[in-house]
C-alpha cells in the first residue's frame, strides 16, 4: 500500500498556514469584525475574549492607586478660577451616559462600552477660561503620561470625563478614578488616571506623540491609517 | 527484559526541548501583557514588554543556531519524514484502522508542520508590532489580531500534545523517547511498526 509515492503534505500545510498568516494581515482585522458582530449575541451571555477583547496599556511601573481622600482633579493653567474638584464634588457634577466603541492604535477594538461620568464643558464652565486658552492637556498620575486636545476637538459631542464603565465605578486597570473619553480618537488620547487638566494656548505633543505618533489620532484617518 | 530503542537523536531533543521552554516563557510575558487581570498584577509594563520581545529574538536564534550547529543531515532526514504521507497517513488521518505509522504519526507530521508554520508567524507578526510602534509603515491593523489568534491556536494545540505526552496512557510512554532518546522496542512496535519494520 505504501508503495506509492507519497503526498508531500507536510510542506503544504506548512506553506498554506504561513501563507494564510502573512494574508491576514490584509483580511484579519475586516473577517475578525465581521466575525465579533456574528457572534455578538452569544457574547453578551458567554464572554468570548477576556475581559471583554481590553488590554491595559500603561507605560511606567506601576498602575496609579485611587484614594478617595487625596485625589483631587486640578484645573488650571489659562483660567481665571482653578479649581480642585475633590471626587464627590465630581459625582455631584450634571452625570452624563454614552455607550460609544473604543478603538486602540494597535487594531484591538471594544464595541458598546456604557461610559458614565461628566461632560468636559461642565468643568470647564466653572474654572472659565481666559481668551489665550486654545487647547488642554491632560495629566495622568501616571507619570511621565499626558496628552492635549484643541478646544474645538474637546467640545466634540462625546468627549467625557468617565468615571463609571459598563455601569461600575471605573476600575484601576481603567484609569480609576477618572479617564477621559473621545472615541473619535485611538485610545493613546483617553487618558487614564486624570490627575489635572491645565488650559494651554495650543495642544503640545503627548506621551505617545513625543515618540511619532499622530497628535490628532482621529480613528481611521490618522497614523498611517486610512492615509 | 525489557529493550529500548532510539527514536530522537540529541539534536531533536535539544531543538524540541529550546522551543518548549522558549514557547513557555514567552506564553507567560505574553499572558502578563494580553490579561488585564494579570497586567494590573504584575504591572511594569514596558519591561515585560521587553522581556517577551528579546526572549522571542532569542528563541528563534537558538532554535536556528541548534539547526546549524547540530546534525544538520539527521533534521533534513526529519524534515522529509513529516513532509511525507503515505496512503496509510491518510487513513489514519481518517481514523480508519489499521494504518501503520511511521516514526512519526500522521498527526506528529502535521504538528510539526502546524508549530514550524505558527513559529514563523509568532515571528513576523511580533517583529510588525515591534517594529509598528516606531514606525507607521510597519503598522497593520491587523498585527494584533494574528499574533493572539496564533496563541489561541497554539495554546490548544500544546494542551493535546500535553494531553497525549503526560496522561493519556497509551501515548505518554513516547516522553522517555524526548527526554531520554530511547522508547520501549515493544511499544515502538506497536505504536510506529512501519518505523521498526525499517
Amino acid at each position: 500500500m505504501s508503495e506509492e509515492a507519497p503526498h508531500r503534505f507536510g510542506r503544504g500545510v506548512f506553506l498554506a498556514t504561513v501563507a494564510g498568516g502573512i494574508s491576514s494581515l490584509l483580511w484579519g482585522k475586516a473577517a475578525w469584525d465581521r466575525l465579533s458582530h456574528a457572534i455578538a449575541p452569544v457574547e453578551s451571555l458567554v464572554p468570548v475574549l477576556p475581559s471583554g477583547g481590553w488590554r491595559i496599556y500603561t507605560v511606567s511601573g506601576s498602575l496609579p492607586r485611587f484614594e478617595e481622600r487625596t485625589w483631587r482633579l486640578e484645573v488650571g493653567g489659562h483660567v481665571q478660577q482653578p479649581l480642585a474638584f475633590t471626587y464627590r464634588e465630581l459625582l455631584a457634577l450634571p452625570k452624563s451616559e454614552q455607550i460609544s466603541t473604543f478603538h486602540c492604535v494597535t487594531g484591538w477594538s471594544v464595541k458598546n462600552v456604557h461610559w458614565g461620568g461628566v461632560r468636559l464643558r461642565d468643568v470647564l464652565a466653572r474654572a472659565s477660561p481666559l481668551p489665550g486658552a486654545h487647547a488642554l492637556e491632560f495629566v495622568s498620575a501616571e507619570r511621565p503620561y499626558v496628552d492635549s486636545l484643541t478646544l474645538e476637538q474637546s467640545s466634540l459631542q462625546d468627549v467625557m470625563l468617565a468615571y463609571e464603565m459598563d455601569g461600575r465605578p471605573l476600575s484601576r486597570a481603567h484609569g480609576a478614578p477618572l479617564r477621559l473619553v473621545i472615541p473619535e480618537m485611538y485610545g493613546y488620547k483617553n487618558v487614564k488616571w486624570l490627575a489635572a487638566i491645565n488650559l494651554v494656548p495650543r495642544a503640545l505633543d503627548g506621551y505617545w506623540e513625543q515618540l511619532g505618533y499622530d497628535r490628532d489620532a482621529w480613528v481611521g484617518r490618522s497614523n498611517g491609517y486610512g492615509t | 527484559m525489557r529493550h529500548y530503542v532510539r527514536r530522537f537523536s540529541l539534536t531533536e531533543r535539544i531543538l524540541h526541548w529550546a522551543n518548549a521552554i522558549g514557547f513557555f516563557f514567552l506564553l507567560a510575558t505574553g499572558l502578563i501583557l494580553y490579561l488585564p487581570s494579570l497586567a494590573v498584577l504584575v504591572g511594569r509594563r514596558p519591561l515585560i514588554q521587553d522581556l517577551h520581545f528579546w526572549s522571542g529574538v532569542g528563541w528563534v536564534s537558538v532554535l536556528v543556531l541548534i539547526a546549524l550547529l547540530g546534525d544538520r543531515r539527521g533534521l533534513r532526514e526529519l524534515a522529509r519524514e513529516v513532509d511525507r504521507f503515505d496512503r496509510d497517513d491518510l487513513r489514519w488521518l481518517l481514523g480508519r484502522r489499521p494504518a501503520p505509522q511511521g516514526r512519526f504519526n500522521a498527526g506528529q507530521k502535521l504538528n510539526v508542520a502546524l508549530t514550524a508554520a505558527f513559529t514563523v508567524l509568532f515571528l513576523v507578526s511580533g517583529l510588525l508590532l515591534w517594529f509598528g510602534e516606531r514606525d507607521t509603515r510597519f503598522r497593520f491593523a491587523s498585527t494584533v489580531i494574528l499574533h493572539d489568534g496564533l496563541m489561541y491556536v497554539a495554546l490548544a494545540l500544546l494542551v493535546g500534545h500535553l494531553y497525549l505526552a503526560v496522561i493519556n496512557p497509551a501515548t505518554r510512554h513516547a516522553l522517555r523517547g524526548i527526554t531520554l532518546g530511547t522508547v520501549d522496542a515493544e511499544w515502538a512496535h506497536r505504536h510506529h511498526p512501519k518505523w521498526r519494520r525499517e
